[in-house]
């Protein structure tokens, strides 16, 4: 117990010092985690809508696809990245491995099938004469794609929550891919594993509070969110 | 009532076989844990040692890889037995605060440097492993680190302070992974490492990196194990602990040590300490 | 006369089932059709089919005399149109958002969707409701809204489909002439689909009536509730009483229709010895004090009856009789008051020959 206290006694001495190291790593996560977001919500987006949407030959595999995409564990795509990056696999000579810019290709891999799903399953509770209604009002294919996605906000912001959830907090690809290093790819979860290897607990843990606040925050913020919305939509 | 009672026959029935199950298991102290680093873990020298053990003195080994700092930090915290570690100056210290006992050296094995084939920081020549560093830095080549307080880490830094140079600066990559991570990062960056030879063996199939320096007694790496110590953590299994670290510097021990990996590499990976 | 639509034999199938199946159909400028039929007649589809929205198994839909082949001109063309549904069907945003959609859809310059906007508003008569959000509106305001949002775009063709199907009673009523108003003063050409048949009555130039999937009889509103073509659509129009009967004899373009032991005096192309069906609207039977001696009155048809019924129906009652037939009266409820009516006394009905409508029984 008192290695748990002390530790976090010393955690928050760290966090109230603003200790550099401590300040940089979340920082780094979120220049990872961020692009990696909207990258995912790029590309996630539309196909969650079109197949939320639009009925077309090969849509059920597709759908399987997406949902087992979901699923699949970050450590898989992470070595999978890795195999096609190493420099002996077929995109080596882009060099990439062990670059934030790999950690970001693994973390979209993972973050667009949640993205896809979440914001199809929003699309499909939508009123399908709403589309009708958008069209009929003379909105054209690309408007009446952000009218509903405007329409399904909240479960849209569910997804991308969920999204950034999922990728900020997942270690596996991101130590497989990024390597860990010191100031580049070092993120809050590679560096808590590597401060609790080193039993160095009070910074894992100080690593940990920023973690769960960052967590806590967007967490706070979607709830913030859906109440307001809910004073307008009690039905 | 009739009920009432059967229910409380039964639950005093399954306190007495818990209590039971508990102190069986404190009499007979049937297991050890054993803190080791990953590098000693991951080189497949405990499949060995344990089994043997195990057969021998029908007391189970539990083994828990983790980097030299965590090892040692669970051994003060009597969260295992025995430690087995590589770092020779934290064992002292461990030892000396009164959190383990009858410390015995084990084996060594050594450190190479690797990188490379083409060698440009030329260190091929050199004959001590401070000039190497010291070109390294000079010329800021890339060079990979553990970065992770780990035997090897303690090992790399413990050069660099011979060599008087603080690395510092972009050449200087901090990987915090394992040695085989490490290893893998260094291929991939074209960098230098510094590496047991153990894990590079290892991992040279994998790899183009090859071993460019190598011999210079300060590359030496000698293991230790350490009992921790009953006193401080009465709940430790100090007989089961001293039991393993008899064995393991016993004749059979170390003779398990001196073999390994000579079928697979054509050569020994580590060098016992006690029998020569 | 331009015509706005015009539809060539069409056919909409659902899973190789027949739900539309209409020959020819058209829409001119200026004109408010009413298109009337029971649910599942096949009402809305063809509403999507005109908006574009769904594309017809066979057949050529032609708007502003176009037959479009790409989603690029159906894009086109649908932006002269708009369409209201039974749902509001609003955005999750502010009532300005909601009306100013298909403007900015459109991107019509800022000032410009404003002005509109608030001219469209003022019209429907919500200026007040603008910054509220569209969640909060009572049913009625809420579908006030939609109307707008259709008609702040002027739409050479408004589509309306059920719109007040949705709302009680004297929302329906009020939100039904305000709409009207606007819609005669604006000339604007409408096709309104309804399964009120009173509803058509009040709105509409012209009606047509659908049923599974075909356009049984298509005319001006009078015409086709006073002359409905066949059984289905009289009963569907709300004539009330239809007898079956023969016509006996015939003079002077005066047909003698005997029905069970009665005999009625009809005006009707129909010749002789044809089997008829005899239909009376309830508001075309009027009805006499029994114990007066009976008045000289230009009404050929006039039977001592029996009040079954007496029930309330809106502003009018009905009085439901036999008179050797079942026979129903629409009557005010001061002529009831009046006539001092009760159930099971007797009564003089009459009805003028020009106001029965017989229909040739095949």
């Amino acid at each position: 117990m008192d290695i748990f206290i002390e530790g976090i006694k010393q955690a928050i001495q760290l966090l109230v010092e603003l200790n550099r190291e401590i300040f940089l790593i979340p920082w780094r996560s979120l220049l990872v985690s961020g692009p990696s977001v909207l990258i995912s919500l790029l590309i996630g987006m539309p196909i969650g809508v079109i197949m939320g949407l639009a009925k077309f030959p090969g849509r059920k595999l597709l759908l399987s696809l997406i949902y087992t995409g979901m699923g699949f564990p970050p450590t898989v795509v992470g070595l999978f990245v890795a195999l096609l990056l190493w420099r002996s696999g077929p995109l080596g000579y882009l060099s990439l491995l062990y670059s934030p810019t790999a950690m970001i290709i693994a973390q979209v891999i993972i973050a667009t099938p949640i993205v896809a799903g979440l914001i199809l399953a929003a699309m499909q509770q939508l009123d399908p004469k709403l589309q009708l209604q958008a069209l009929s009002l003379g909105a054209n294919k690309l408007q009446l794609l952000w009218t509903l996605i405007k329409e399904a906000r909240i479960t849209s912001l569910a997804a991308i929550m969920a999204a950034f959830g999922g990728i900020i907090s997942e270690v596996g690809s991101a130590m497989i891919v990024g390597g860990n290093i010191k100031g580049k790819t070092r993120i809050l979860t590679t560096a808590i594993v590597l401060f609790t290897r080193m039993g160095k607990f009070e910074k894992a843990i100080a690593v940990s509070i920023i973690l769960l606040f960052l967590s806590f925050l967007a967490n706070f913020a979607l709830t913030y969110i859906q109440q307001r919305e809910r004073i307008y939509w009690k039905h | 009532m009739r009920k009432i009672i059967s229910i409380l026959i039964v639950s005093m029935l399954l306190i007495i076989y818990v209590i039971g199950c508990a102190t069986t298991s404190k009499i007979e102290e049937k297991e050890i844990i054993l803190s080791t680093t990953t590098s000693t873990y991951d080189s497949g020298l405990l499949d060995k040692l344990i089994p043997a053990f195990e057969k021998k003195y029908n007391i189970s080994v539990t083994p828990i890889a983790v980097g030299t700092g965590e090892a040692l930090r669970m051994g003060e915290r009597g969260e295992v037995d025995v430690v087995l570690v590589h770092a020779r100056s934290a064992e002292d210290k461990f030892v000396e605060e009164g959190f383990g006992v009858n410390r015995k050296d084990v084996m060594h094995n050594d450190f190479v440097i690797i990188g490379p084939e083409e060698d440009p920081a030329n260190i091929n020549d050199l004959k001590k492993v401070v000039d190497v560093f010291k070109t390294i830095s000079e010329n800021e080549i890339l060079f990979a680190s553990r970065g992770d307080d780990s035997g090897t880490h303690k090992k790399e830094k413990k050069i660099w302070e011979e060599a008087g140079v603080e690395p510092k600066g972009d050449w200087h990559i901090e990987v915090g992974q394992g040695m085989a991570n490490t290893i893998m990062v260094a291929n991939e960056k074209n960098a230098y490492t510094l590496t047991d030879r153990g894990t590079y063996l290892s991992q040279q199939d994998n790899i183009q990196l090859v071993i460019l320096f190598e011999g210079d007694p300060l590359l030496l790496n000698p293991y230790g194990i350490i009992a921790v110590n009953p006193d401080k953590h009465p709940k430790a299994n100090y007989e089961g602990a001293m039991k393993f670290i008899e064995f393991i510097t016993s004749k059979e021990g170390q003779g398990i040590i001196k073999n390994f990996g000579i079928e697979k590499y054509g050569q020994p990976l580590f060098f016992p300490d006690v029998i020569k | 006369m331009e015509t706005l639509v015009k539809v060539e034999n069409l056919i909409h199938k659902y899973d190789d089932k027949i739900v539309l199946d209409i020959e020819e159909f058209e829409l001119n400028r200026g004109e408010v059709l009413a298109l009337v039929g029971s649910n599942g007649a096949g009402k809305s589809t063809f509403l999507r089919i005109l908006n574009l929205l769904e594309k017809p198994s066979r057949g050529t839909v032609k708007i502003f005399g176009v037959f479009p082949t790409n989603n690029k001109q159906k894009h086109i063309l649908r932006r002269r149109m708009a369409m209201v549904f039974q749902e509001p069907l609003l955005f999750k945003s502010t009532v300005y958002n909601n009306v100013s959609y298909g403007l900015k859809m459109r991107k019509k310059n800022k000032d410009f969707i404003k002005n509109k906007v608030l001219e469209t508003l003022e019209k429907f008569g919500i200026s007040h409701l603008i910054n509220r959000q569209a969640g909060t509106l009572s049913g009625g305001e809420a579908q006030r809204v939609s109307l707008a949002r259709a008609l702040v775009l002027e739409p050479e063709i408004l589509l309306l489909d059920e719109p007040f199907a949705a709302l009680d009673q004297p929302t329906r009523e009020e939100l039904r002439d305000d709409l009207y108003k606007i819609i005669r003063k604006e000339n604007q050409t409408t096709l309104h689909v309804t399964h009120d048949r009173n509803e058509a009555l009040v709105i509409s130039d012209n009606v047509a009536v659908i049923n599974e999937g075909e356009i049984l009889q298509r005319g001006r509103t009078e015409s086709v509730f006073n002359r409905p073509i066949n059984e289905f659509v009289a009963n569907f129009l709300g004539v009330e009483t239809i007898l079956y009967g023969k016509i006996t004899s015939k003079r002077n373009g005066l047909c003698i229709v005997s029905i069970n032991n009665q005999k009625l005096e009809v005006v009707s192309d129909l010749g002789e010895g044809e089997k008829v069906i005899a239909c009376i609207r309830p508001e075309n039977v009027t009805l006499l004090k029994y114990s007066l001696k009976a008045p000289l009155t230009s009404a050929r048809n006039s039977f001592i009856s029996t009040i079954k019924d007496i029930s309330s129906y809106g502003l009018v009652y009905r009085v439901a009789m036999d008179c050797g037939f079942n026979l129903t009266s629409f009557i005010t409820r001061e002529s009831l008051d009046r006539l001092n009516l009760k159930i099971g006394e007797k009564i003089i009905s009459s009805i003028k020959a020009t106001s029965i409508h017989l229909l040739s029984r095949k």
